[in-house]
Parts: structure tokens; sequence; C-alpha cells
């Protein structure tokens, strides 16, 4: 063997890092990649949306024949009742439920995070004081405050939707990020840290919070969906600015309008599907980053069929037996990248 | 201290902080519910003002703490005050005439939810990669759709389409309700629909997160074992596996309840079910505080409550619960 090999392929000539990225997107699990891509879709209908659409959604067209009009060139999406285009409604209000749930997700996660990380930390009675009032939140139903709370506010504009759904958001990824920050801060690389003379706040945001990063990004996935859901069913029963167009005032205004009873689907199940199909992003992509951390919840398509058997995580290590058919192309990579997670992953429990 | 001591105590003070909680918002937050009201109803003589003050708390004698003394020692007596929409009904008997509709629907409901979920999950851990696998993603997004948009799909295509159930309410117009036939004939009639619809948009979270838990749990070198010694699958999976995986799932349960409610909650506006759900909707649409108020008390309480009794099942299926002071 000689040290200076000559390329042979093509693969390795490509720049490693684009490479590198692209392996990665390719070994997502599927449900995380459906995920990203179907949010993607609307966050970008949320960015150019409103900058497009074909009407202003308020405006008010009087001619009788367009009053719930089933949808047709000039309206893709039908009109409601008093003539407004259906589409130009559903676009901006993806913008404003999706900005709202947005700016809940950061405010609540970063809650969460100073909650989880300082009881943690300071540990002791600031520990049980701030695990105490985060378990008694979890504990008290939600939606019943939120609905007196946003009852008893004068204004419930978004601004009063986003205060209260963030003071209420914080509490369960304040609890898993505690929890995770407990395992870490006893670590030689924090007692490291604070040897050297760092300060504590210094510790805090430069050494623990970037080890949490997947977490707090689970943490605000989830809490972007439980934003999304919440300010729908607040909307839906009234509880919002009803002038504004958000996904949940479209379902209220269609609901009093009776537009379920006059059969007019094209206003109601536009924006019902698009609070549907968002939240099954969020999902998906949260049961993919699930999986990435922990590969044996794939499904069979990804992670336990080798070689054509189904395997169950009982068995014993797979091993390619000599018998099996020689594995080809997009199979190869698979098991592959099996073997390298994986089987990792059962060594280590010391299974084989 | 054992476990359920602790729990005990625990609820205790979440009960304490959902009371104070329900007592300072109506003081905390700017602007004033009875000149709220005054607003709302022109024609109300100005002598109504102090009633509602009275009513409401604001403008209250004494100091702050007399009244919050005096509020908690109502509220032990189950005086929730008068209601002041349909006035002179007592909040707490609109609260009895509602409650039990919620209880027994939305409680029915869930625990089947929760039951077939976790079955269903069991199966699709152990035969991991089975065509219970395969469909996990539709189930995803049946629990992504709301609950409302779902209901009001159902009520569309299943009663007034093809008229297979009743057009919501909780049962037939004229029947007095009571322990006959007919009426509970009809009562039963008209929950199938909503809660058909609380299992089938709950049922995917119990079903994943059992999934998840089995699968991890099925790694263990304790059904290994178990396998090894050659015992049924049946047993294995139930037994050894199961029973171990449903902890995870019992806590959770006890957490999301909260979330099941407040779907319940929904449930019955889109339905019109004469439960808890629409009174604080009504409550709600009238500015009607203090039934607002005893409602997210009563709501609160019985999930406090539930939250109690999943305890009490994990003391009986978790030994280790039993002897040393398990964590939660």
């Amino acid at each position: 063997m000689t040290v200076v090999l000559p390329p042979v392929s093509t693969e390795p000539a490509a720049p490693p890092e684009e490479g590198q990225q692209l392996g990665r997107w390719r070994r997502m699990p599927t449900k995380a990649k459906v995920g990203v891509v179907l949010l993607g879709i609307f966050v970008l209908a949320a960015i150019i949306g409103p900058m497009v659409t074909p009407y202003d959604p308020s405006y008010q067209n009087s001619a009788p024949a367009l009053s719930m009009h089933a949808p047709y060139a000039a309206h893709l999406l039908g009109t409601t009742q008093t003539g407004q285009d259906v589409l130009s409604q559903l676009l901006v209000g993806i913008r404003l439920t999706l900005e709202l749930a947005f700016i809940v997700g950061l405010v609540a996660t970063a809650l969460a995070v100073i909650v989880g990380v300082t009881a943690a930390f300071l540990g002791g009675v600031w520990d049980e004081l701030l695990s105490l009032v985060s378990n008694v939140f979890l504990v008290i139903p939600a939606l019943p405050l939120l609905i007196i709370l946003l009852g008893y506010l004068p204004q419930k504009g978004q601004l009063a939707t986003i205060v209260v759904l963030s003071v209420l958001g914080w509490p369960w990824g304040a609890r898993v990020i505690r929890a995770q920050t407990l395992a870490i801060r006893n670590r030689d690389f924090i007692a490291a840290a604070r040897e050297t003379g760092e300060p504590t706040w210094r510790i805090l945001a430069f050494e623990i919070v970037p080890n949490e990063v997947s977490l707090i990004a689970a943490s605000f996935v989830n809490t972007v969906l439980y934003a999304i859901g919440a300010s729908v069913l607040l909307a839906f029963i009234g509880l919002a600015d009803l002038n504004s167009w958000s996904l949940g005032t479209m379902l209220y205004w269609a609901q009093s309008q009776q537009a379920l009873q006059l059969g007019a689907w094209w206003w109601f199940v536009p924006p019902g599907l698009a609070v549907a199909l968002m939240g099954t992003s969020l999902v998906l992509l949260n049961v993919g980053i699930d999986e990435l951390g922990n590969p044996r919840l794939r499904d069979a398509n990804s992670a336990s069929r080798i070689a054509g058997r189904r395997m169950r995580p009982t068995d014993p290590t797979p091993v390619l037996l000599a018998s099996d058919p020689p594995p080809r192309g997009r199979l190869t990579s698979f098991v592959h990248s099996f073997s390298r997670s994986a089987l990792l992953d059962h060594n280590g429990r010391g299974e084989s | 201290m054992s476990f359920i001591v602790r729990r005990l105590i625990f609820y205790v003070v979440a009960a304490w902080v959902a009371l104070t909680v329900n007592f300072f918002i109506p003081r905390a937050v700017p602007g004033n519910p009875a000149q709220a009201i005054m607003a709302k109803f022109p024609d109300l003589q100005p002598s109504a003002y102090r009633a509602l003050q009275a009513m409401l708390g604001v403008g209250h004698a004494g100091s702050i703490w007399h009244q919050y003394w005096a509020y908690l020692v109502d509220i032990s007596h189950f005086n929730f005050g008068v209601d002041e929409i349909e006035y002179p009904a007592k909040v707490s008997t609109l609260l009895a005439q509602t409650l039990p509709w919620t209880l027994t629907l939305v409680g029915t409901a869930t625990v089947i939810a929760f039951l077939v979920g976790t079955l269903l999950g069991i199966l699709a851990g152990w035969r991991h990669g089975g065509w219970l696998d395969r469909v996990l993603p539709g189930l995803m997004f049946l629990q992504a759709i709301p609950y409302f948009f779902l209901a009001l799909i159902l009520l569309q295509l299943l009663a007034i389409n093809l008229h297979v159930f009743p057009l919501g309410q909780g049962y037939s117009e004229g029947l007095i309700p009571g322990w006959h036939w007919a009426f509970i004939g009809s009562a039963i009639d008209h929950s199938i629909l909503p809660a058909f619809t609380i299992v089938i948009t709950t049922l995917a979270g119990w079903m994943l997160q059992m999934r998840n838990v089995m699968i991890t749990t099925i790694g263990e070198d304790y059904v290994l074992a178990a396998q090894a010694k050659g015992l049924s699958s049946r047993r294995v999976v139930f037994t050894y596996a199961a029973r171990n995986a449903l902890l995870p799932q019992l806590q959770g349960f006890g957490l999301a309840l909260g979330f099941v409610v407040s779907g319940a909650i929904i449930m019955e506006i889109v339905f019109s079910y004469p439960g808890i759900g629409l009174l604080l909707f009504n409550a709600v649409t009238s500015n009607d505080y203090p039934l607002m108020q005893a409602i997210f008390l009563v709501i609160t309480f019985a999930v406090l409550l539930a939250n109690l009794i999943v305890d009490l099942i994990i003391v009986m299926i978790d030994p280790r619960a039993r002897t040393r002071g398990a964590t939660r």
C-alpha cells in the first residue's frame, strides 16, 4: 500500500463541509425531515404571505353575489359572509399566529432556562422553592387560568395574549432543564471553571447553557406548539382582539357566522387545517429530535431493519450473516449508519 | 416521609396557590370589573354599582388580609357567591348542575383513551416496526388538530350530513333529567360523539409515550432474562416490561390532565354539552366574573384530586414508592 492514494471516486472530492451537512440531513429521521419541510413552508408563508395577499383581509365586498362564495379564480379560497377574501385572511392569519407563537416560545423558554438553571445551580432552599412553583403551575390546569386572566384584562390584544401565555408557559421547560443542569453541574469542567475563578453568571451562561442547547431547542418547539394551540383556542372562544386576523379569530368568525351549518367549508377548513399542519410539523420535529438522541425509538425503516430482517430491540446485536444477500446502495449506507450509532449504543449497554 | 404524605402536602400547597391566585387576579388587574359591567348594562341603577362592588370584592371593607381570610372561609363552605348574570341563582347551584355532566363524559372518555392508548403503545413498542408503528404519524396528525376543529368537522359530517348522531346538547329536548331509561339512553346517545372526539385526539399522545418507554424498557437486561427463562411472550410483555414502563406513563397522565380538561372545555362549547366547560364559556362571553373564578377553582380541585388518585395507583404498582419516599 502506498501512502499517496489516487482519487478513485468523486465522492471524497466534494467539499467536506457540504458533504457532512448533506450526510447529516440524510441521516435525520424521516419524521424530522417532514417536520422541517412542513414548518419551513409555514414560516415562508408567514414571511411573504402578507405581502402577496390578493385583497385586504378586512375589505368587505358588499356585492351580494360575493357573500360566502365558493372558491373560484378570483377568490382562490372563496369568500366569507361579508365578502372578505379567505385566502388573504389565511395568509395574514398564519403570520400573526406564528409570530405570536414564536415570541411566546422565546420568552417562555428564556424564563424556563433562567428558572431551571438557577434552581439546579443554586440548590438548597432556592431549588426547593423554584421547583415547587413550577410543579404547582404544571398541575394547575392552564386553560381555565388563562381564561380568567384574559377575561379580567380590559384589553385582550396580541400583547396581552403573549404576556399571559408566556407567564404560564415556562414550568415544563424549567423542570426538564433543571434536571439536566443537576446532571451536569458536578462535571469536571464546571469544577475547573469554578477553580479558575469564573463568576457564577459566566459559568451559567457560557459553561452550562451551551451544553443544553438540544434540550432548550426541544423545549422551545414544545412551547411554540403550546402557544399555537392555546392562542387559537382563546381566540376561538372570543378572548382575543377580534378585529385582527389570526387563525383563531378566523375560526371564531367562521363559527359565529355559522359557516359550518351553511356548508361554507372553504371558510373554516383552511384555518383549521393550517393549525393542524403547523402542529403536526412541530410534533414531528420533536419526535425527530427525540429519535436523534435515542436511535432505538426510530421506526423499522430507519433503525431496526437489517438486510431485510426486522429486528426487535431484544434481539442480539445485529451481525450480517454470510448467508444474507449482499447489501447494496442505500442499504449499505443504512447498515453503516446503524453500526455507528445503534451498535455503539448496544455495546455501551453491555448487551452483546 | 412516605410518598403519599409528601404528595398530599404538595397538593395542599397547589390548592392554596390556586386559591390565592384566584383571589388576587381581580385585585391586580387594571380597571374594575364592576365598572366594566356597569358599562355593559347602561340601564343599571347607580345603586347597583355598590352591590356589584361588594359582590366582586372590589372596594370591599377591611384590609386586604381581612378580605383574604373571609374569602378562604367562604370557599371552605362552598360559598362562591351569587351569580350576577343569572341572578339570584347561586354559583354553587350552577356548578352542581353542570359538574356531573362533565365528570361523567370527560372522565369516562379520558380513562378510555388512556387505557386504549397505553395498550396500543405496549403493542407498538413490543412489535416495534409493525403496522401500529406505521400508523403513528397519522395519529400524530389527529393529535395536532385542534380539539374544537375536529369536533366541528365530526359534528358536520356525522350529525348534520349523515344524521348518525344527535346535534349537540346533553339529552333530547322535552325529556326530564332523572333516573329513567328514556333519559339515560338519550344522554348516552348524545355523549358518544363528544366522547369519541376526546378519545381520538388524546389517544395518540398516550400511545406515543407508552411506545417510547416500552422500547427503552424492552432493551433492559431483566426483560432479556425473562425471555431467556422461556416465559411466554404475553407474560414478558405485560408483567415484566409494561408494568415498569407504566410508571412514567402514569406520572405523565397526572401532568397531562390539565391539558385534557382544557380540551374538554372546548369540546363542550362545540357540542353545546351542558357541562362546566359550556358554563365557563357562557361566563366569559357575559363577563360573569364570580362564575369564571368559581369554575377555575372547581376544575383545579378536580384535577388535583385526579392527580392524587393517580399517585395512589402509582403506590399500588410501584413498591419503591411504598418503602422509601420516591421522588417524582
